[in-house]
């Protein structure tokens, strides 16, 4: 190879590692919707992209390198599957397919919409949902995806496989849902972005990609696709009110803060900003939904002056309406105490022993209300069991210290 | 697509024979079934003779033996089933959701294999 040359390979491999980093997500989800494979469409994509390295390097780009990518790509897929020689049926859609793209506008439509609402189906199990939108819409690689969630790469592998396959042999289509489907099926995807966002929430920022960063990606991917949509300004709302508070919520001995006590100079205040410009334009859609309460909470917790604990109490309750859960009782029962109402609380949390008693935030809330209430003796009793079932060292150093100011 | 709509449930937990709660089980079938004749989706459809009903054929050996009752110990045994032939999943799991022992046993929905993918 010249020195030319080998200079313009140089160049044709970093644009075209530019294109894949910026655009897989959307060349995948066209692929993907008109193969109804994502693994087809994967593996062709692959394909493509390795025969982009030396067409492009000798002749350079073409002029647009996205259309170029998609009609190799699904010539790629079209001789996989007639190699393979099974399926004819889909030898005849993919024949149909290409003949059909000669006529396609230049412009590439954003379909990752359509991509998302698959991998976020309710008839994939929830962690498969994860892995599968991370993998697909936000291009982890599955050895960090593993990483994430403390799984092994094969176990991850293996799952994201499986997810893969039921979408294509069951019928999972690559369709924004009808009206009728649409609620339903829109807080399959919240919930599963959420997840993302709050895995990430959890583990802190330390690792490489960043399960928050993630989830902001997709949710402001999901807003920008489908404007005005209450409950999506409410996820996205939620996540930024949320978030915002992330530098703060360990000190610097490593213990976890509860918001009432964290150093507000810490907090994000351009995503505050955001986020309440989000949640009211939101709320004066009229159309209340748990996403958006759930941003509310976040938002009264940060109030001026520290948290509006009988706004917080109200929405609890409000919430309870969507989500009849022992946790959100939980949490309605802890904003009842801080107003004032001690002995109700105290007897909500009591009511919910039989369902929570495996559930750390049960125990400590408990622990907190016991202390308050003047029995030491049975907050302590209940801060060790919470410390016994802390998720993780920042939760245990914080119980452990209300523990020890308790004997003071 | 077709699919397989498997209804399982607990004997014990389905109305009984007679009550209005059998009639209102009942009168849901008809409907579900009218609903997929209407929209031209259904294939076939069947109900099954209770469990007890069963005699469950394994070889082995070469040898054929037969036993009393059902293949599975499960509580929720196959109450019947309908193949019914729709676009995609979510069309499936409509119809699903119209089939009234869904309100206290389970509907499985299962894509049929497709021999003769030329069609």
């Amino acid at each position: 190879m010249t020195e030319a040359a080998s200079a313009r390979a140089i160049a044709v491999a970093k644009e075209l590692d530019r294109i894949m980093r910026s655009d897989r997500g959307r060349l995948l989800s066209i692929l993907a919707a008109g193969f109804r494979d994502l693994s087809l469409a994967e593996e062709a994509l692959q394909d493509a992209s390795v025969s982009a390295l030396s067409h492009w390097s000798r002749t350079g780009p073409p002029q647009s390198p996205q259309g170029w990518l998609l009609t190799v790509a699904r010539r790629k897929a079209l001789d996989k599957v007639r190699a393979s020689g099974r399926d004819t049926k889909k030898v005849q859609e993919l024949t149909v397919l290409i003949a059909r793209e000669e006529t396609e506008p230049e412009d590439i439509p954003d379909e990752r919409l359509r991509l998302i609402f698959a991998c976020c189906h309710p008839a994939l199990e929830m962690k498969s949902r994860l892995a599968l939108t991370l993998r697909s819409v936000c291009g982890v690689t599955t050895p960090e995806i593993a990483r994430l969630f403390l799984d092994e790469e094969p176990t991850m592998g293996q799952r994201i496989s499986r997810a893969k396959a039921k979408i294509a042999k069951a019928g999972i289509r690559f369709e924004v849902p009808e009206p009728e489907h649409w609620a339903a099926r829109l807080d399959a995807v919240l919930t599963t972005i959420y997840l993302i966002f709050t895995t990430g929430y959890v583990a802190g920022p330390g690792e490489a990609r960043d399960l928050c960063g993630e989830a902001e990606f997709l949710i402001r991917l999901v807003n920008d696709l489908r404007p005005d949509e209450p409950e999506i300004e409410g996820a996205l709302a939620m996540m930024l009110l949320t978030g915002a508070r992330r530098a703060a919520r360990i000190d610097s001995k490593g213990a976890s803060v509860p918001p009432a006590e964290q150093d507000r100079s810490l907090w994000d205040h351009a995503r505050i900003d955001e986020g309440r410009t989000v949640l009211t334009r939101a709320i004066q859609r009229r159309e209340p939904g748990p996403f958006q309460i759930k941003a509310a909470i976040a938002d009264c917790q940060m109030a001026e002056g520290g948290p509006d604990w009988a706004q917080i109490a109200g929405l609890y309750h409000a919430l309870y309406r969507y989500e009849a859960t022992p946790v959100i009782m939980l949490n309605a029962a802890v904003a009842v105490a801080e107003v004032g109402d001690l002995a109700a609380a105290l007897a909500t949390v009591e009511s919910l022993a039989a369902e929570l008693c495996d559930y750390q935030p049960w125990h400590a809330a408990r622990a907190a209300l016991l202390a308050e209430a003047g029995r030491p003796k049975d907050a302590a009793a209940s801060y060790k069991q919470a410390i016994a079932l802390a998720p993780g060292q920042a939760e245990a150093l914080f119980l452990e210290r209300r523990l020890a100011a308790l004997r003071q | 697509m077709q699919y397989m709509m498997l209804m399982y449930n607990d004997p014990a937990l389905e109305p009984a024979y007679g009550t209005p709660e059998f009639q209102e089980m009942m009168g849901g079938f008809f409907a579900a079934n009218d609903r997929m004749k209407a929209d031209g989706v259904l294939v076939s459809g069947e109900g099954l003779q209770g469990v007890e009903t069963a005699t469950t054929l394994r070889i082995k050996a070469g040898k054929v033996e037969t036993m009393d009752g059902p293949f599975a110990e499960t509580r929720e045994h196959l109450g019947g089933f309908y193949v019914i032939d729709v676009p995609d999943l979510d069309a499936a799991l409509k119809y699903a959701a119209m089939i009234p022992s869904a309100h206290f046993g389970a509907v499985e929905v299962r894509p049929l294999m497709d021999y003769n993918p030329a069609g």
